[in-house]
């Protein structure tokens, strides 16, 4: 259940985190993944798609990630949909799905434009991204903390499940860290060829 | 041609219908519990269509749309493609406009400079059937190719833009997917 990143790309998130909020999801019976993917979701993107009882959905812009899993609800499977912040934008008219259906949805979101950003472009939907959300009807939880990631998705995702509450983990930029322009070997950071917005 | 896609329906066949016309269409073709058909959510139906059907594999899922709800979700054409999902057909109900709106021309509108060919965006997606039609002597094929054939199946339908009666479904959305998990026997939270 390791995410093995190909030789040209750098590590681009701590497999710790990654590799327990694949294992919450499991625990959940989650069977649908989608993704517009980011350099900070790799590893857990990696972790699902090696998982024979997930179903990785690669999406090409995040409200299909929505309606896909207004769908999964609508045949009553578990769905995960995982995110930049930017995408949070593309999502907010399909939201409306959730909150006029009582889906309960489960967004994973990792965070650009918040914490050490060098990409101005990132900052106008970084900055508004979990109030979006808010206004959107879901009920966010942020961490900045990668100790606290899983337990995080774990309480989102007993609301989800369990409480129907369509929910969303946000994943700060301080947990993840902030994208490296010129990254060195050895970097930890979010790398250029790892996907997502530069 | 709602009608005669859905005509004698089992309650095997999922149906998931875009907002607008085709909404009303199969409402009026006969409500049924195994029907959601949209209120909103505009480009979102064929992907709704497709996480049904990776949850419902043994089921029919049929989608029925518009050619502005299909514009709306082109994208979605291309992630059905990369999933192949077998059991899925989208079919788009094309009047070459926006029906709800006050008739403005869509992409598809050739008389309007339109040139979308959606059949054709399909079939470049890798959808492994994707056909347009134009004439009444291709329905029946056409009807089989959404019911039965494996997916994913894209048939776009040229119809006239002449109003008809219209019928509407039930609006209450939490309702709409209570009775559709039902029918499916999902049991509740």
């Amino acid at each position: 259940m390791s995410a093995t990143p190909s030789p040209n790309r750098v590590a681009v998130t701590d497999p710790a985190w990654a590799g327990e909020v694949h294992a919450v999801l499991r625990r959940h019976g989650v069977a649908q993944v989608s993704y517009v993917p980011d350099a900070g979701l790799g590893a857990l993107i990696g972790c699902c798609g090696a998982d024979p009882a997930m179903t990785l959905v690669p999406l090409s812009t995040e409200e299909e990630g929505v309606a896909l899993a207004a769908g999964a609800w609508l045949g009553g499977q578990r769905s995960a949909v995982l995110m930049q912040s930017s995408g949070v934008g593309n999502c907010v008219n399909m939201l409306s799905l959730w909150r006029s259906c009582g889906v309960a949805g489960l967004l994973v979101v990792t965070m650009r434009g918040q914490f050490g950003e060098a990409n101005p472009w990132q900052l106008p939907m970084g900055q508004i991204t979990p109030e979006v959300l808010r206004l959107c009807g879901l009920v966010t939880f942020e961490v900045d903390d990668a100790a606290r990631i899983a337990e995080t998705a774990e309480a989102a995702a007993t609301m989800v499940f369990k409480g129907g509450t369509a929910c969303a983990v946000i994943i700060g930029q301080r947990a993840i860290g902030a994208k490296a322009f010129a990254p060195t070997a050895g970097s930890a950071m979010n790398g250029v060829a790892a996907g997502g917005q530069p | 041609m709602v009608a005669r896609l859905l005509a004698d329906r089992d309650d095997d066949l999922l149906v998931v219908t875009g907002l607008g016309s085709t909404s009303w269409d199969a409402t009026a073709a006969g409500d049924h519990d195994a029907t959601f058909p949209l209120w909103g959510a505009m480009g979102g139906a064929a992907t709704i269509g497709l996480g049904l059907a990776l949850a419902q594999p043994h089921r029919r899922v049929l989608v029925i749309t518009g050619d502005g709800e299909a514009l709306m979700g082109l994208g979605s054409l291309s992630t059905i493609g990369r999933m192949q999902p077998v059991n899925l057909a989208v079919v788009v109900i094309d009047n070459g406009h926006y029906g709800e709106t006050g008739m403005q021309p869509t992409h598809t509108n050739r008389a309007d400079g339109g040139r979308t060919d959606l059949a054709a965006v399909a079939a470049a997606c890798g959808w492994l059937v994707a056909v347009t039609v134009t004439a009444d002597a291709q329905l029946a094929d056409a009807v089989d190719a959404a019911r039965r054939q494996p997916g994913p199946v894209f048939v776009t339908v040229a119809v006239s833009a002449a109003p008809v009666p219209l019928v509407l479904p039930p609006r209450d959305g939490h309702h709409l997917a209570a009775r559709f998990r039902r029918h499916l026997g999902v049991a509740p939270l």
